[in-house]
Formats: structure tokens, C-alpha cells, sequence
């Protein structure tokens, strides 16, 4: 998860100035306030310590590395949204596994760069990578938050008014109905009940998956009907991934699905640059 | 990017080295775990015992069967009918040797007694002594069994909990068993898999509580519905009520839980008690399957539910089983409770609930150290005790694990993960669980054996010692059956052979047992609580009437003194509130010792 501060500059909502409210601050907020609820309620944290750790190491690495690479110092925003989610998602006994994932997916900003963008989402990459390196020792929210529906229908509520305010509620839409969709496929095809199927999408891991991951500006396509395909593939290769039994399934389609699509859209950007240049 | 080449080539080692970290780290443990023990001889040396298992070879050929319950069940039965195999030591015949009781579960199977014959071998007594048949159609099966001495006679008495009808057993002198449940006043069923004998207001009577896991109105062969399931995987307050039973005396139980502020239906899996606040009353902890625990402060008069305030009941994880233990030498307890831990899908970690510094009383308050201490990491972990396994002075921790152990090549984590992520509606309806299909869950574990260094830290040495069984390990229960001054292991396994694990000790270590009567306390003496003071150290343990998971170990308190030949003294807190000192107690031998009057 994260969101776009290294390029782009501050989107504003529109109103007297006085009311104006810098967007890139919008998901922080909520991401904060899901935090924040989830453990006062539920507990849902081993221990603050670990996600203050996730958070810290997360935005030192941003300034750093934002002071390296721009000679500035950046706004930290999406490094706090980074932070916060593998403090969030990651659940491990150990401290470094939250340090270590947050200065990975940070740095993978940096150094898996094409031309001049880096391709994967951050969180998704840090996570991916230590659920392969490190199952020993590392598992991601996998539980229900709660065992009634309220927690969830507000979750829900909140976190698609904000992404529709984003502009980006097409992407998470068409990921949730496609998930329906091949949920109950998978279900033909396997004989297991429809509603074992759809029961990972009423957890929070997916609360956060689909509106901070797969959403995030810097590492999606621009196009709207592309960002719509690409959440249809993530979508498709879950399914993939799922009828071979991969726990994890949405985080690993991501991570394969996200960078792929990135990379058609920087290699179709470069064939119509040089298309260009030639008709030039 | 205003950054020049080498600073990049330089941040693309940095990174590439820190994605390799996770795997520098597992090579360390790869060696560490290399360095260790390879046989039983270096293993004496090193850590100064070793096991050897002797089940068979000692006549004990008990082999647990599992219960075939409801068959709208049949997709999902082996994660369902998972726990039963139980095992209770006690002397039931004051003949001075450990004799051990094991619960079986499949319908119509038996209860097995091993009378202890002194001579190395057991014998199973229980059909002749009337505690054997208890599993009958349409009564329910075993879970496990408590002993305590309700009656005051000096003969342990039975209860066993079962998922169906409990069963009250009173011991006549030791020659036969006679069933007392209707006189005594019990509930006619609870799906329970915990009980423990407790004298809650020290009155010099046991009382008895019973922990409820599926609900009681709930008959697991005749389901009236496929919602039978825990609501939420971590925050499931659908489980089966509890009962805390009064002993009126002459035979007749109270049943006292709403009046004494009881009042749960969580999934209870264990229940341990001991006086953690110093007050004089035993307190209990309640690990709890699908949810946070629960700790009752108990004044004599009210218990209060604690858990929250002093933190052991916050974070919901998925309690197996409880046991205390006073790890530091320092005469407070820490409560250990085994979770759930499965690679790269679900990591609970197990929990090591110490006292915070500078708390205690009502402002008690716990952290949880178990990582630090090493002690986290049990796979899917069951029963464990604390005990001083090579007696240096320094208690042990001993676990064992495993769920559900069939098809090696296939695994049902995923759609367990699946379903059990999911919304309320959905996980507590056995009808949404996958079918397993004979595939494992968590199985073909390797046990745990931590033995304390003294200094904070704690090794698995398992394999080193000899404990390399990979069965569904359920409880876990020290005694010693030759008495050797040593603590052998009896470890229960589901749909599996009982083990039993002698102990060899290095003759160097010393050691001192306690076996307390009661008169003004309970005649068991549970509750009591032995403080002992030797070369600057202190240890204390308290006589229990059931720990860790379905499991009580013996009543003989067993205290290791590494090198040292001498012991400074023995403070006795009896229940009844009398406190003795014994200075100068007999090293290398079991003292016996009487409630002064």
C-alpha cells in the first residue's frame, strides 16, 4: 500500500480555502482510524510497539532515501500508509519482520524502478517477498475482526465513500464483483460450499486490499478502463492461485499481476513516444 | 533520480542484502539447532537427562480412540473429534507409587487405570475397580479426568469430564469405585474439556469447576443443526457455560458459577488455579479456544474477571492449555498458555505471561515474554507442564503438539484459512467447512522440550533428549513413576499410543520432593503452596488438582537442587491460611509432611 508523494503533487478538494483539505492526508486518516477501532475493540495488534516499529522504520527509510534520490525531504504520507499497513497486516512474534518489511517495501520504490516509475506496490512487495522468504516466522491477518457485521458494513462504507472521492472506486468495484465471480466458480469446479468461498472477503485483510492496495495511483495503470482490466486480472489470478490451495492468493496475484501490468503500459508509452518522435 | 551510479549500485546491494536476511538468519538457526546433542550420552552431559520411551515395555499399551460423532459432521470429523486423549496421574491406592488414568473417546471404548506395581510395570485395573466403562452409547465420551479427595476419606476420588454425561467416581479405600454423580448433583450434560479440583473458599472442602466448550445443549451425535461451530475464530462467546460446583459436604455439590461471578461462554479448553495475587485464595485461568483468556481473582466470597486489566486477556489467540510455573526463582508465578502456529499461514506464538516488576495483588499486571524467552514457537501447540526435568534448580518446559496428522502430501490449512477468516454467519455453520478429505491439519509435529538455563533463556533440546514422536499430542503429565527423585513425562496422543518417557538424570543434580496432607485444608492438600529456599534461591510450587491440557500431574511437588547437598528451608502456605517452616529438609528424599494442627 501506498500512496503517490514522491511525484505527484497534493490533490484539493474544491471549497474556500480555508476548508481545503489536502487528499494525500484522506487515507492516512482512515487507514488510522481502522487501526485504531479494530484494536480498541478487538485487539486486533500483538503489541503497539510492533507497528509504531513498522510505521518508524518505514518513513526514516522514505527520508533518507527521499533526501538521496530528490534532495528534499519528502511528504511522508505514503510512507506512513506503508508503515501502517504491514503494521496492520503482518503478524509475527518477532519485531524485525515489521522493520525489515517496511524498509524492503520502501526501498523497492528506489531501486525496482523503469523508466523513472517503480512497479510494484510497496506493502505488496514487502509482504510478498517475506511470506516466500520467511513463512517461519511471519503470517498475515488472516481473522475476523469482531463476529458481527457492523464492524465490517462500516468499513466498508467509509473506505469506498473515500476511494469514490478518490476517483478510484471503479478499481475496488470491479475487484470485489469479480471476486464474486469466480468464488462461485471456484465453488462449480471444486464442490466446496459458495459461501467457504467468499468467506476471505468479508475479513480484513480484504478491507484493506481492496481499498489501499490495488488502488494505490502509483502503481496502476492511468487509463480507467486499464486500471478496470488490471483489477479483473489481479482478480483472475487469485482464482489461479486459489484452486492451488495458496493462502495468501490476493497478495501473490498482486504482486505478479501489478508489475506485469505496469510494465505493458510503460512499454506501450515508449512505442507511442517513439511513434511520436518519428511522425515528428 | 539526481543520485549517481555508485550510490545506486550501492542502495541495489543494500536491498538485495536485506531480502537475503530472513534466509542468513535461518542458516543460523540451521547451525545453532546443528550444534546440539546428537545422542543420549552427550545429551546427559550437556543438559544433564535424557529420555527414553517405555510405555510398552513398562505394559502400557493404551492406544486413544477417537469418538464418531454426528455424521453431518463426516466432511470435517477429524478436526471435530480431535481431543479426549487424557491423562490423570494420582496414587489412588496410597501405596506410594504414581499410577496413571487415561481417557479414551471412542463410543463404548474404556478408561484404562495403570496401577504403578513397583516393579517397572503397570497394570490396567480400572474394569476391575468399576472406572472403565464410562464411554457407553448414548452417554457421551472421555475428555479427561481430575482427581481430588472430595470426601476427606485420604482416597483420591475421580471426575471425569466428558462431551456428554460427567461422571463422579468415589474411591472406597483404594479396592473399588463407586459412581455418585446423580447423589452428588451434577449437570446430566456438558460438553466440557476442562475440570479442576479447588478448594475456591478454602473451607476444607473441593469444589470442583467445570469448563463448558460446545454448548451443553448440544448432543454431538444428534445435531438438531450444522451451527454448531465457534462463531468467530478469535472472538467466539457461543461455547459451552461453565459451572463451579460448591461442595456442600456429605457427597452434595451447589452449583455456584452466576453467584460467585462465573459467567462465559467461551471456548474453554483449560483451566489451571493458583494463588497469583497472594490474597490466600486460589485464582483461575481459563485458556480459552477462539478468543482471549480469562483470569478470576478470586477473595473467597466473589471472583472478578481480570483478564483485560492485567493483561493476559486482550490480544485473542487460540488457548489450548495452561499451566503455571515460577520460572525466575523468585516466588511468582508465570502462566504459560499454548496457541496455534503454523508456517507462513497463522502465527499465534505461544504465550508467556510473566508478572510485570513492582505489580502484584489487584494491580498485578502481565507481559508477555515468550519470545523473548524462547519459548514461542510450538507448531500447534497442546498440553505442557513446567517441571525441573534435569533438577538443576531451573523448571522446564515440556509440549507437545500436532492436530490432525493423516495424509502427509496434502494439507487442509488453506481451507481451514478460508472458512475461518470469514464472517460469523458463515464460520458457524459446520455445513460451510470444506471437506477435509483425509488431508493433515498442522500434523507430524515435533515436541518441544525447553530446558531453562536459569538466565532468562530457554533451548529446545527435544530431539536431543530423545523425544522425536511426531504424534497429535494432546496432554501432557510429570510424574515420578519409579521414584527416582526425577520427573518422567506421560504424553497423550490423539488417535495414538500413550508415551512414557522415563527420565535419566545426571546422579550430580540433587533434588527434594513434598507430599502434603491436609487436616484443617483439604486432605489433598491442593492449594498449598511450598516455598523453598536453598544456596540463595527460592522456588515456589503449588499442589494442583489439574493443569496444562486435560492433564494433572502428580501430587508430589518435585524441586531440583543442582550441586547443592543442603536446603535452608521450606515455608508450607497450607490452604486453610496456616503457614509452617520445615528448616533443614532432607535432600534426596520424598518429606512427607501433615497440616500441623
Amino acid at each position: 500500500m501506498s500512496q503517490s508523494s514522491v511525484m505527484t503533487p497534493p490533490l484539493e478538494t474544491a471549497g474556500p480555502r480555508r476548508m481545503r483539505f489536502d487528499n494525500r492526508y484522506v487515507a492516512p486518516l482512515f487507514i488510522t482510524c481502522i487501526l485504531l477501532v479494530g484494536h480498541l475493540s478487538y485487539g486486533i495488534l500483538e503489541s503497539y510497539k510492533k507497528t509504531a516499529l513498522a510505521i518508524a522504520a518505514a518513513i526514516i527509510t522514505e527520508l533518507i532515501l527521499g533526501r538521496m534520490f530528490f534532495g528534499k525531504w519528502l511528504n511522508l504520507a505514503s510512507a506512513y500508509i506503508t508503515g501502517i499497513s504491514v503494521g496492520i497486516l503482518v503478524r509475527s512474534p518477532a519485531y524485525w519482520p515489521y522493520a525489515l518489511c517496511s524498509v524492503i517495501s520502501i526501498m523497492s520504490k528506489y531501486v525496482l524502478r523503469v523508466k523513472g516509475r517503480h512497479i510494484w506496490n510497496p506493502s505488496n512487495f514487502g509482504i510478498a517477498v517475506l511470506l516466500l522468504l520467511a513463512p517461519e516466522i511471519m503470517a498475515v491477518l488472516s481473522i475476523q475482526w469482531g463476529n458481527n457485521l457492523l464492524p465490517i458494513v462500516v468499513i466498508w462504507t467509509l473506505g469506498s465513500i473515500i476511494i469514490w472521492r478518490a476517483r478510484r472506486f471503479h478499481i475496488s468495484a470491479t475487484y470485489v464483483v469479480s471476486f464474486f465471480l469466480f468464488a462461485f466458480l471456484r465453488s462449480w469446479i471444486t464442490g466446496d460450499p459458495w459461501q467457504a468461498e467468499v468467506a476471505p472477503i468479508t475479513g480484513p485483510m480484504y478491507q484493506l486490499f481492496v481499498f489501499f492496495m490495488i488502488t494505490d495511483p502509483k502503481t496502476t495503470v492511468r487509463t480507467k478502463m486499464g486500471q478496470c482490466v488490471v483489477a479483473f486480472c489481479v482478480a483472475a489470478a487469485e482464482f489461479i492461485l486459489r484452486l492451488d490451495q495458496v493462502v495468501y492468493a490476493p497478495i501473490f496475484a498482486l504482486f505478479f499481476v501489478g508489475p506485469a501490468a505496469n510494465l505493458i503500459e510503460i512499454w506501450l508509452d515508449s512505442r507511442r513516444r517513439i511513434g511520436t518522435t518519428e511522425t515528428a | 533520480m539526481a543520485l549517481a551510479r555508485p550510490a545506486k549500485i550501492l542502495l541495489a546491494v543494500i536491498f538485495i542484502g536485506l531480502l537475503a536476511t530472513p534466509l542468513l538468519l535461518k542458516r543460523l538457526a540451521a547451525r545453532r539447532e546443528a550444534g546440539k546433542a546428537k545422542d543420549a550420552s552427550q545429551a546427559l552431559v550437556r543438559y544433564g537427562f535424557h529420555f527414553q520411551e517405555v510405555a510398552q515395555a513398562s505394559g502400557i499399551s493404551f492406544i486413544h480412540q477417537a469418538p464418531t460423532l454426528d455424521h453431518k459432521l463426516d466432511h470435517i470429523m477429524p478436526q471435530v473429534a480431535s481431543m479426549g486423549a487424557g491423562a490423570s496421574v494420582v496414587d489412588f491406592d496410597r501405596d506410594g507409587w504414581q499410577d496413571i488414568y487415561l481417557t479414551n473417546s471412542g463410543e463404548g471404548s474404556r478408561n484404562c487405570l495403570y496401577r504403578n506395581m513397583g516393579d517397572g510395570t503397570f497394570r490396567d485395573v480400572a474394569a476391575e475397580l468399576g472406572i472403565a466403562d464410562v464411554n457407553q452409547q448414548g452417554t457421551g465420551v472421555s475428555m479427561g479426568a481430575v482427581w481430588g479427595d472430595y470426601d476427606n476419606d485420604g482416597f483420591e476420588d475421580l471426575f471425569i469430564y466428558k462431551w456428554g454425561r460427567p461422571e463422579l467416581f468415589r474411591n472406597e479405600g483404594g479396592r473399588h469405585f463407586t459412581r455418585v454423580t446423580e447423589q452428588a448433583g451434577l449437570a446430566p450434560w456438558i460438553n466440557a474439556n476442562t475440570a479442576i479440583w479447588f478448594d475456591y473458599d478454602r473451607d476444607g472442602l473441593l469444589d470442583l469447576f467445570v469448563g463448558g466448550y460446545y454448548s451443553e445443549d448440544i448432543d454431538l451425535w444428534h445435531l438438531k443443526t450444522t451451527r454448531m461451530m465457534p462463531e468467530s475464530f478469535e472472538y467466539a462467546k457461543n461455547g459451552g457455560r461453565k459451572y463451579l460446583y460448591h461442595n456442600l459436604g456429605a457427597g452434595k455439590f451447589e452449583e455456584v458459577s452466576a453467584k460467585m461471578g462465573i459467567d462465559s461462554r467461551r471456548w474453554a479448553l483449560a483451566v489451571a488455579a493458583v494463588d497469583l495475587g497472594h490474597a490466600g485464595h486460589q485464582d483461575l485461568f481459563i485458556a480459552n479456544d477462539y478468543g482471549v483468556s480469562e483470569l478470576y481473582f478470586n477473595n473467597g466470597k466473589q471472583f472478578r474477571e481480570v483478564g483485560q486489566e492485567t493483561g493476559v486477556g486482550f490480544a485473542p489467540k487460540s488457548g489450548m492449555a495452561a499451566a503455571f510455573g515460577d520460572i525466575f526463582n523468585q516466588g511468582e508465578y508465570s502462566i504459560y498458555v499454548s496457541n496455534i502456529s503454523e508456517d507462513g499461514v497463522l502465527i499465534q506464538g505461544n504465550n508467556l505471561w510473566v508478572p510485570k516488576e513492582g505489580t502484584s495483588g489487584d494491580s498485578l499486571r502481565y507481559e508477555n515474554l515468550a519470545r523473548e524467552l524462547g519459548v514461542e514457537m510450538g507448531g500447534w501447540s497442546w498440553g505442557m507442564q513446567f517441571g525441573d526435568l534435569n533438577n538443576d534448580g531451573n523448571l522446564d518446559l515440556y509440549l507437545t503438539n500436532g492436530y490432525v496428522s493423516a495424509d502427509r502430501e496434502k494439507s487442509y490449512w488453506y481451507d481451514f484459512s478460508k472458512v475461518a477468516g470469514g464472517n460469523s454467519a458463515i464460520i458457524g455453520d459446520a455445513a460451510n467447512w470444506p471437506a477435509m478429505e483425509g488431508r493433515s491439519l498442522s500434523g507430524y509435529q515435533q515436541k518441544r522440550v525447553w530446558i531453562n538455563d536459569g538466565a532468562g533463556k530457554f533451548l529446545d533440546v527435544a530431539r536431543s533428549v530423545g523425544v522425536t514422536d511426531t504424534f497429535d499430542g494432546r496432554s501432557v503429565a510429570f510424574a515420578d513413576l519409579w521414584n527416582r527423585g526425577v520427573l518422567d513425562v506421560i504424553v497423550t496422543n490423539q488417535r495414538g499410543p500413550v508415551l512414557i518417557y522415563k527420565n535419566i538424570v545426571t546422579p550430580e543434580n540433587n533434588w527434594i520432593d513434598f507430599e502434603l496432607e491436609g487436616t484443617a485444608s483439604n486432605r489433598s492438600a491442593l492449594g498449598a503452596e511450598v516455598r523453598l529456599f536453598w544456596n540463595g534461591r527460592q522456588q515456589a510450587q503449588t499442589v494442583s488438582g489439574g493443569s496444562g491440557f486435560c492433564a494433572e500431574n502428580q501430587r508430589r511437588l518435585h524441586f531440583g537442587l543442582g550441586k547443592n547437598t543442603q536446603v535452608e528451608k521450606a515455608v508450607i502456605r497450607w490452604p486453610s491460611g496456616k503457614t509452617q517452616n520445615i528448616d533443614h529438609p532432607l535432600p534426596g528424599q520424598i518429606n512427607k509432611v501433615k497440616e500441623p494442627a
